[in-house]
Order: structure tokens, then sequence, then C-alpha cells
């Protein structure tokens, strides 16, 4: 493999990953089977902790740490071997697990076409939407300027 | 000699009942849920998160209830229950650049790409009560424009692509963690946002405050205040890149201060930065007006004024620090105060006798005792403040 298709693969597992996360529970176990989910083992118990959330000096500059946030982490095995690994904000640790066997999925190119039909897409697209109104609100608080002229020339 | 007194345990146990059956209220009230809290007084689950140093709405909210309301109390919580936590690393650092903006104002520019987008904001309200809001109310539903925002780049940019304004070069060092290392002096920049991040409003409002009257002034301009959420990611060793996480809401302000030139540097405006989890505006731009009157001595300015000594200011920025210390002067200090009575009516004999001496009676007293008393008293204090 050539070093631009790992990374491709890389930036393509990045964005299904990106959906796992913002997946809520139940968008994530609505997406597989329950014999998936009995099948999967642990790697790796999964957990909640901390990741320290680093800003830049001015925005742009030197980094710093901000603060810590709250984040779920899962490793798993499924069945059949393949290997899943999950980080989510938060304490969900039963959402992280199923982030985790979803990743694991979406890494057999047999299973990706359907992770992404029932989970990455319909995530994204909900994402999007609500990304849309959000900014189409603040856009509704653009202020426009206009000029009072004033006595005549 | 240490003497424990023990005998407090059953007024502790029905103290802590009678906390608990305050903090219900009356029974006849719905009791309020930890999403009620997490979705309506979003603001001060903000500030327990911010101040927490711990992003976690779910956990601000339940601290929120617990404390009673008492933001200080649920602060205290949030760090408590941090250090149950293992940390399984640190993010890259946030693209504020790349923030989704629900708001993003400058003082500075009038017309500016993105534009003026006020946002969910207090300004420009006449701050009358609202009593609608003693009943339930259906806020009608946003407007929306037709159009989504256009992208909104930082405005210090715009200077920075002149060279009128200081850069900050990203020096790609490892950052301070005052959380793991014990802060030192003189502390770097990165330590100072560190502890500015997590301070105190209050004080930092305060302080950000004096700078204007006069305390170390910086003749600042709200460069940008923005508010949105940003992408944050996590490298993981098990996989070999950045794994994204979610989003969190920031509030960033950037500050543009008095300039200075030098003889190899022309004159151009320097920079103050604050960003906080949350939207905490007020605290952020604080924050920039602190974190820029710590660079005083750095930028070669007249200094002295309390804002501009990073031992006073970031030795008492911590509300749970600071908390604990002045708290604590509740708790029992009776061996203490026995100790300084003792000394105190030692003193007023002594006093007595030297008078007397004065007056031609009677021969001199011991200081040498007053000192053994107080030394004593010195000890006592000592323990108790361990």
């Amino acid at each position: 493999m050539t070093g631009s298709a790992i990374d491709s693969e890389t930036a393509a597992r990045r964005r299904a990953m990106a959906a796992f996360a913002a997946a809520t529970p139940a968008e994530l176990a609505a997406a597989f089977d329950a014999d998936t989910i009995a099948g999967a083992r642990d790697l790796r118990p999964a957990e909640a902790g901390l990741v320290m959330v680093r800003g830049r000096i001015g925005g742009g500059g030197s980094a710093f740490n901000l603060g810590e946030a709250t984040v779920a982490r899962a490793s798993i095995r499924l069945a059949d071997g393949q290997t899943g690994h999950a980080y989510r904000l938060g304490r969900d640790v039963a959402a992280a697990r199923l982030a985790a066997i979803a990743d694991a999925l979406w890494q057999d190119p047999a299973r990706r076409p359907s992770i992404e039909a029932a989970l990455v897409a319909p995530v994204e697209a909900r994402l999007a939407a609500a990304d849309d109104a959000a900014s189409r609100r603040a856009a509704a608080t653009r202020v426009d300027f206009f000029t009072m002229v004033r006595g005549e020339d | 000699m240490y003497v424990a007194v023990k005998g407090g345990e059953r007024a502790i146990d029905n103290a802590h009942r009678l906390l608990a059956h305050e903090r219900r209220g009356d029974p006849a009230i719905a009791e309020i849920a930890p999403e009620q809290i997490a979705g309506q007084l979003t603001l001060a689950v903000d500030r327990v998160m911010a101040e927490g140093s711990l992003y976690d709405p779910e956990i601000a909210a339940i601290a929120i209830k617990q404390a009673r309301g008492d933001l200080i109390e649920a602060i205290f919580l949030v760090r408590a229950y941090r250090t149950t936590l293992p940390r399984f690393g640190c993010s890259q650092p946030v693209d504020t650049g790349a923030m989704q903006v629900v708001r993003r104002v400058s003082a500075t520019y009038k017309d500016l790409p993105g534009g003026q987008v006020l946002g969910p904001t207090f300004d420009y309200t006449h701050r009358l009560i609202d009593f609608d809001l003693a009943g339930t109310t259906t806020p009608a539903a946003p407007a929306e424009a037709a159009a989504p925002l256009d992208p909104a780049p930082h405005v210090t940019a715009l200077l920075d692509g002149e060279g009128l304004i200081e850069s900050n070069p990203d020096r790609a060092a490892e950052p301070g963690d005052l959380t793991r290392e014990p802060l030192a002096f003189p502390a770097g920049r990165d330590l100072r946002l560190q502890a500015l991040a997590r301070g105190d409003e209050g004080f930092l409002l305060a302080l950000g405050y004096s700078t204007q009257r006069g305390y170390g002034r910086t003749h600042a301009f709200a460069g940008e205040i923005r508010i949105g959420d940003v992408e944050v990611e996590v490298f993981a060793e098990e996989l070999g890149f950045a794994v994204p996480l979610g989003r969190l809401r920031v509030t960033e302000c950037e500050m543009v201060n008095q300039f200075k030139g030098s003889a190899t540097v022309p004159p151009q405006f320097t920079r103050g930065y604050g960003l906080t989890f949350g939207q905490l505006e007020r605290k952020a731009m604080s924050m920039a007006l602190v974190d820029r009157a710590l660079r005083a001595e750095d930028l070669g300015e007249e200094t002295g004024s309390p804002a501009q000594d990073q031992e006073f200011v970031l030795s008492h920025v911590d509300n749970v620090q600071a908390t604990g210390f002045v708290e604590h002067l509740k708790l029992p200090h009776y061996v203490d105060f026995q100790a300084e009575l003792g000394l105190v009516r030692q003193m007023r004999r002594e006093q007595a006798a030297a008078q007397t001496e004065a007056d031609g009676r009677a021969e001199a007293d011991k200081p040498a005792e007053a000192d053994d008393l107080a030394a004593t008293a010195a000890t006592l204090d000592r323990e108790a403040a361990e």
C-alpha cells in the first residue's frame, strides 16, 4: 500500500470514528445485531477517564493546558478476530464499547458499506442538519450595518 | 502533647441529614433534575466546568444540585471527582479558528469577514425582571437566516497580515501542567493561562477591572470574542493517529492592547488572551485583560500593580484553595485560642508589672517568658494548619 493510500484509509477511519463518537447510544445500538455485540470480547475493559484539553496561546501560538474533559474508551475484539477502538467525550462506557464494535466492523471491507450506511451516514446527516440550523440561527443575529445620513449636502 | 477531642459524630450525622432535607426543599414542589440544570441553567454549569477544570455537563449539574446552587462548593466537588479518574492523555490543541460559532463580535472592526454575530446574548436587554418567567413559557422559535454563516477568521489575523500586532509563535514545547507539578515562580505564560482558565471569575473580573481603572493599564480593545463549538482529538498510542472525541463549547477572547516598539521592532499592538470552557464571556474577557497585565515585566513595562504581580495573582486565583484556607478558620481552634488567651493574659500582667515598676514600686519582669508563650502559640498554629 502506498503512503497516500494509508493516509486516505486513516482519514476515512477518523471520519467514521468521529461519527461513532457523536452517535447517540440508541443510534449505536440500532446499527448492528445482538450476536455481534455478544461475540465481542474486551481487549481492555471499557473505562472512563480524562483527557487534558489543550488550547493555543493567542489562538495560534504555543500550546497550554486548558482543563480536562471526561472521556470513555473501549477496545474490543470481535468473534472473527477483528479489533476495534473507541474514544468518546463523556462517561458512557457502554456507548464507547458499542463504538469500538462499530470501528471493528468498519475496518472489515465486507462490512464497511453496511456500517457506513447504517451508522456513519445517518449520524453525519444529523450533525450536518444540526450545524446548518445552528449556523443559520446565528446568522439571523448578524448585524447589518447601515449608514444614517443627516443634513443636506 | 496532642489531645484529640472526640464526640461530634452524632451531631455531624444529623447535620448532614438536615442538609439533605433542606436541599430537597418543599416536597410539594417537584424535585429539580440534573438534566434541567444542565439544560436551563447552562451558564452556571459552564462556570462550574471551567473553574472545576473538568468538562462534563452532567457531573457539573449534579454538583450544582448537591451544593444547593453554591457554585464554589460545586466546583470543589468537581475538582474532587476529577481526582478519581485516570488520565488517558492530552488533546491536540483545539483549533478555535475553525470554531462553529454561535456568537462572534469585534469591538475593533465594524465590517470584518464573517461579520458581527450577536448570538444568544444578554447585551441590549433592559435588565428588567421578566415576570412571564414566573410561569411556564413557550418562546418563539429562533429566526433562521436563509444561508449559514460565512467563515470567520480570527480578527488578529487581519492585523497580523500587516505586521501591526505581535505574533504568537508556536514554540512546539510541551506545556507545563500545574495539576502535575507545583506552581513555581516565575511561571511561563502557558502555566499562567492554565491557572487563569480554572481561576475564580470574580477574582479575575476584579483584577481586570483594576487594570482599566489605572492599576496596570493596558489600553485594551476587545479585538474579538467568539463562542462556539470546537472539535477535540487525542492521539491514541494503540492506533498511531489522533482520534476525534467530539465537540466542546468554549469562549475565546482576544484583547488588542497598547503598542510598543524598540530599536529593532517597529511599534505594534500587543495581545492578551482568554479561553474558557463553556459560554463565559465575562470570564474570558477578564482573563485576557489579566493575561496581558501579567506580561508587563516581559514587555519591559512599569510594574507594581496587583494584576501585574504573577505571584499575587496565581497564588490567589484558585477559589478552591482560597475557600479551603478561609473556611478552615471555622474549624475548631480551641487549643490555639487557649494559647493566645494565655499569652494575652501574660502580656497584660507584664504590662501592668512594667507600669508598676515605672511607678517605682517593683523590679523588672521576665520578658523571656512571653517569647516562650509566643513560640508555643506559633507551634500550635502550625499543627492546626497541618
